[in-house]
């Protein structure tokens, strides 16, 4: 009788490589860290559940914070900054630097903010994958 | 783009019960049945809090 341990596969992937590239992968760009793991298909929906989130938002005049005045700005700049990449070309083309001056722009900002926090919690997810928290 | 104030509900519960039943259960089946928990809740709420705060201002 063998009386080797059988490991999850996610355990004996988190045994090589640098532990946190998913986290910072799926930071950067919505969903790569899950693509890093091979789960394609979480990937795939979180990248399009957040991007069309980011880019509705954009669509709908929202703002993307620049600089924080008070503390709610400072939030807001830290949601954003959860978009990665998205928030970096965003701001870099000049996008979402109008001021807010309809209800749906207002809406529109907060999209923007939600799909940031929403890609913190994925690039996490993919993280605890990697670690084999999580299956 | 100016969709309406259910429209713009309709879409954030979408996306946000997506990310929420992919990252905070195990199993396929489990994520779809806690994702489709999140955007009821989600579109509920809104519905409700919509009619009160409509009776409300009456």
């Amino acid at each position: 009788m063998s009386t080797t341990p059988n490991k999850p596969a996610a355990s004996k992937a988190s045994e090589k490589g640098f532990v946190y590239l998913p986290l910072i992968a799926g930071w950067l760009v919505p969903g790569a860290g899950h693509f890093l793991l091979g789960k394609w298909i979480r990937g795939a929906l979180l990248a399009v559940s957040i991007i069309a989130m980011f880019a509705l938002g954009l669509a709908m005049q929202g703002k993307l914070y620049t600089s924080a005045q008070d503390i709610l700005d400072l939030l807001g700049v830290a949601g954003d900054l959860g978009g990665g990449l998205l928030y970096v070309v965003c701001r870099a083309l000049g996008l979402g630097s109008q001021p807010v001056q309809t209800t749906v722009a207002d809406y529109g900002t907060k999209f923007i903010v939600v799909a940031g926090l929403l890609n913190i919690i994925a690039a996490v997810d993919a993280h605890n994958l990697r670690t084999g928290r999580k299956s | 783009m100016h969709p309406s104030h259910f429209a713009a509900v309709v879409l954030f519960a979408l996306f946000a019960s997506t990310v929420f039943g992919i990252t905070m259960r195990d199993t396929p089946p489990r994520m779809f049945r806690y994702g489709a928990y999140c955007f009821i809740l989600f579109v509920g709420s809104a519905i409700v809090l919509s009619w009160v705060m409509f009776l409300i201002a009456r």
